[in-house]
């Protein structure tokens, strides 16, 4: 643990560690679309700026992205400069431009005083924010399915070739990572589908609704070594099962 | 080829080729890329053609050298003759029978191939009487021209691995207490001390580092890596080779677009021919040093050339830029140190440890020191590829060597340092170029691009036109590069077509300044220059555009009209070249643009002899 100075504030943080996380442990607020915590910093949202400077810097001071940023002893951080403040609101109004419908987005412009962008809205307003969490939690779970796919404005989400992606198991991380909900999926009982691909659920043994899909079942039996009869069971049903020999063994 | 395994057999061997080779009578053919596009290929041929045949009339064995590119693109193909340096230009292929007859066999010279001075209207017999070449002065293209990229004997014996051989003998800390010497900066253009990324490189502790040769050269406009790689890679890989000696490295990589095949296979060849000898491999030489180079090709996207983006690419990962606030020195390729240097910075390396630090810092400015190559192109009469001292002015190598602006039109300003780069206004003409002053006037140095515009240039479409080169090649990761380069290109289409608006020069200030400080990488941080220095020092241009709607320079289609005047002889050059047939006439009588076809381009206005070609501002305009 080393001390730091965040707006005039002694703070102590984990030296090495991301500066963005260590300001959130320590309750400071600093928005961030990009960041999540079971992935790694990417960088992206340029949201998380702050102005840094040290003792020693003798006034020298620069803008960085506190994702990425590690801890160092004796810095003094800044998530209030003025400089830093209207960096942000001009990213923030550029994302409005982009997704003026999406109420992650229109909440975050309010709180900076923005009702309406300063530039043109698209003419089709998307709620991707192009944060590229889900393209990160695919590749960390060893799948990789879906990624960014070409540069600049053209970016986009999108499995290989915008077919039906032959690595997804279909579980759902991506959507449930998506922080405006721009990843849909639709799910019954027995199938659900992602990407345009379809999934066939695995029927729980015992009270017959659908738990994971097959793939995502032998997919992670397999990475993790794992019995297949781990996935018999749907959650409910497994909590019972456990219960219950809980229950026979303290008996 | 056998193996050299001390610094002796290569000084042996090097004195053996100096004889064989130089002092020879020679043809050199220019087979640069310009020159090749100009069929200079065809032109060796024949040349080679010849002199087989006649082998027995030529008094002194005569080498034909395929060599790389001379600079002086404009006036290719080139061919010189050696050691006379008698330089012909703009050859054709029927050329070659009189060159061989006339200068080979009887030393005359062929008159009409000579370069004429446009001013005097005489003709220059030798090559460096040239004032295009009179007034540069080379270190990083030292040999190129003079030698067969394609021969590492021809390239030792010119002096390749010289500085090597010195190197093998020093201590590292030597070396780059030599480099720290010279004052050597990055020559990619953001101008980083190349001995601090070595002294940083070699102090990491770690059992495997890196040398990245950056030779993704991206910029519209620039060719001087390409040509260093075409016409002497010897030159990159020696000083590749004597930064793995400071550092401590044993592996490299030069990373080369693909847009360049020349370039990878003149540095196939010569890594190739390295291994052979035994200057790349396992104990280089003799003295226990190992390192070796492999080639990594672009695949065309311009943030590669940018150095986070480029390792990932290397690593065959999507090139992206991620946050620097780690060193490559210390964490680079696979996160190890790496270095990772520009093709003309590592092409400076040799000379500077041959011939002293101390000497190239006797050339150049207080901060920028040595010399600079500039790819020299636009509205220029001498368009070609330069090398200055740092700290030359602007107007020397627009008027000296570029030798003015082409039809003698009034020159507007010259845009440096490519797509980040800004426009210099003619008020600056005498502003010293180097890292400092080019910075200070809102510009950069950039790889050396060096675009010079007449006053038909307009340069809110100069702007733009840079802004949709970077908004196709922006990587899209962060969000200000991406967004922000889309609403400028917005507000531009908007100003083009006389929909801008006043307020929305404050919008330009207002987002360049946002972006420069907020995005990811130097892409999106030096994107607004392009628009901030038009708008700095052209702004009544932009006042024009919006508030007049109309193009002072006659550019912007919707905005201008043309309309040819009574006085017009008839001589039919602007009907012939009116892309869409919208001028009529007969031969010797007036004639006439036809308004609804017309799609004010300027052609004619551009070719007509006596100027009776006019544009004022269009009334008619929807909305």
């Amino acid at each position: 643990m080393v001390e730091i100075i965040v707006d005039g504030k002694k703070i102590k943080a984990r030296e090495g560690n991301y500066l963005l996380r260590e300001l959130k442990i320590n309750g400071i607020k600093i928005p961030a679309l990009c960041d999540h915590l079971s992935v790694e910093p990417w960088g992206g949202c340029r949201l998380c700026l702050v102005k840094i400077t040290k003792e020693e810097w003798k006034g020298w001071s620069k803008i960085v992205a506190s994702c990425l940023y590690p801890v160092e002893s004796g810095l003094i951080v800044s998530t209030k400069d003025k400089e830093v403040e209207k960096a942000r609101k001009e990213v923030i109004n550029l994302m409005l431009a982009r997704s003026p419908q999406t109420p992650l987005i229109v909440e975050l412009a309010k709180e900076y005083g923005i009702e309406k962008t300063d530039y043109e809205e698209y003419k089709e307003p998307t709620d991707c924010i192009l944060c590229g969490l889900c393209t990160r939690i695919c590749d960390q779970l060893g799948m990789s399915a879906i990624s960014l796919v070409n540069r600049g404005i053209g970016r986009e989400v999108a499995p290989p070739f915008n077919l039906e992606p032959p690595d997804c198991i279909g579980c759902l991380s991506c959507a449930y990572i998506c922080p405006t909900k721009f990843i849909k999926f639709e799910e019954n009982e027995k199938k659900r589908k992602i990407w345009g691909k379809e999934f066939e659920k695995l029927l729980c043994k015992n009270c017959g609704s659908g738990t994971v899909t097959k793939m995502e079942a032998e997919y992670f039996s397999k990475k993790q070594g794992l019995d297949p009869s781990v996935f018999e069971l749907c959650d409910k049903c497994k909590r019972e099962y456990y219960s219950k020999k809980f229950e026979e063994l303290q008996r | 080829m056998k193996k050299l395994k001390s610094l002796k057999e290569l000084s042996d061997l090097r004195k053996k080729l100096e004889k064989e080779y130089n002092n020879k009578k020679e043809i050199f053919v220019c087979c640069g890329t310009g020159c090749r596009a100009n069929n200079s290929l065809k032109i060796a041929e024949d040349f080679e053609k010849i002199l087989k045949e006649n082998k027995k009339e030529i008094p002194v064995i005569r080498y034909l050298k395929k060599t790389g590119c001379h600079g002086f693109c404009e006036k290719g193909p080139l061919v010189i003759i050696m050691p006379e340096e008698i330089f012909y230009c703009k050859v054709k292929e029927k050329d070659v029978q009189e060159i061989y007859e006339k200068t080979i066999l009887k030393n005359e010279v062929v008159k009409r191939l000579l370069y004429k001075e446009p001013k005097e209207k005489k003709e220059i017999e030798k090559y460096k009487e040239i004032p295009f070449y009179k007034n540069q002065f080379r270190i990083a293209m030292r040999n190129i021209g003079k030698l067969d990229p394609f021969s590492i004997e021809d390239s030792i014996s010119k002096g390749a691995y010289l500085g090597l051989e010195k190197a093998l003998k020093m201590k590292p800390e030597e070396i780059i207490e030599e480099i720290k010497k010279s004052g050597l900066r990055g020559r990619g253009g953001a101008g980083f001390l190349t001995w601090r990324k070595w002294e940083a490189a070699r102090k990491e502790k770690s059992d495997i580092k890196y040398i990245i040769c950056n030779g993704d050269e991206g910029d519209p406009g620039a060719f001087k890596d390409r040509s260093i790689m075409e016409g002497d890679p010897h030159s990159v890989i020696e000083g590749m080779i004597i930064a793995s000696l400071a550092v401590g490295a044993n592996e490299g990589y030069i990373y080369v677009r693909d847009e360049y095949p020349l370039a990878v296979e003149t540095l196939k060849k010569a890594i190739e021919e390295c291994r052979k000898l035994g200057i790349l491999g396992e104990n280089i030489l003799g003295k226990g040093h190992t390192f070796d180079i492999k080639i990594s090709r672009g695949g065309g996207a311009f943030v590669c050339g940018e150095s986070s983006a480029l390792i990932r690419s290397v690593m065959g990962k999507v090139g992206e830029p991620r946050a620097k606030y780690i060193h490559a020195t210390e964490k680079g390729l696979y996160d190890r140190p790496t270095v990772l240097n520009n093709v003309e910075t590592l092409a400076d390396v040799g000379a500077i440890i041959l011939n002293g630090g101390e000497w190239f810092a006797s050339f150049g400015t207080e901060k920028s020191k040595g010399t600079k190559c500039f790819s020299l192109v636009g509205k220029v009469k001498n368009t070609g590829l330069i090398e200055l001292p740092m700290g030359t002015t602007l107007r020397k190598i627009i008027y000296d060597i570029g030798g003015g602006i082409v039809k003698d039109k009034k020159f507007k300003a010259v845009q440096t340092g490519g797509p980040s780069g800004g426009c210099v206004p003619e008020a600056l003409l005498d502003l010293p170029v180097d890292y400092e002053k080019l910075t200070e006037a809102g510009s950069m140095m950039g790889s050396g691009g060096m675009i010079v515009m007449d006053e038909r240039t307009c340069m809110v479409d100069v702007a733009r036109y840079f802004l949709k080169f970077l908004l196709e090649e922006s990587c899209g990761k962060c969000t200000p590069c991406r967004e922000g380069l889309r609403q400028l290109m917005a507000i531009y289409e908007k100003i083009v077509k006389g929909e801008g608006k006043e307020e929305d020069l404050d919008k330009i200030k207002k987002l360049s300044s946002a972006m420069k400080v907020a995005s990811l990488c130097d892409l999106g941080r030096s994107a607004p220059n392009p628009v901030l220095s038009t708008l700095k020092y052209f702004e009544e241009e932009y006042i024009a555009h919006i508030k007049d709607k109309f193009c002072p320079a006659g550019v912007c289609s919707d905005l201008v009209i043309y309309e040819i005047l009574e006085t017009c002889n008839g001589c039919g050059a602007c009907r012939r070249i009116c892309p869409v047939s919208a001028i009529e006439g007969k031969q010797k009588e007036l004639h006439k643009i036809i308004e609804e076809k017309c799609i004010s381009c300027g052609s004619c206005y551009d070719v007509c002899p006596i100027n009776v070609i006019i544009y004022k501002k269009k009334e008619l305009r929807n909305g």
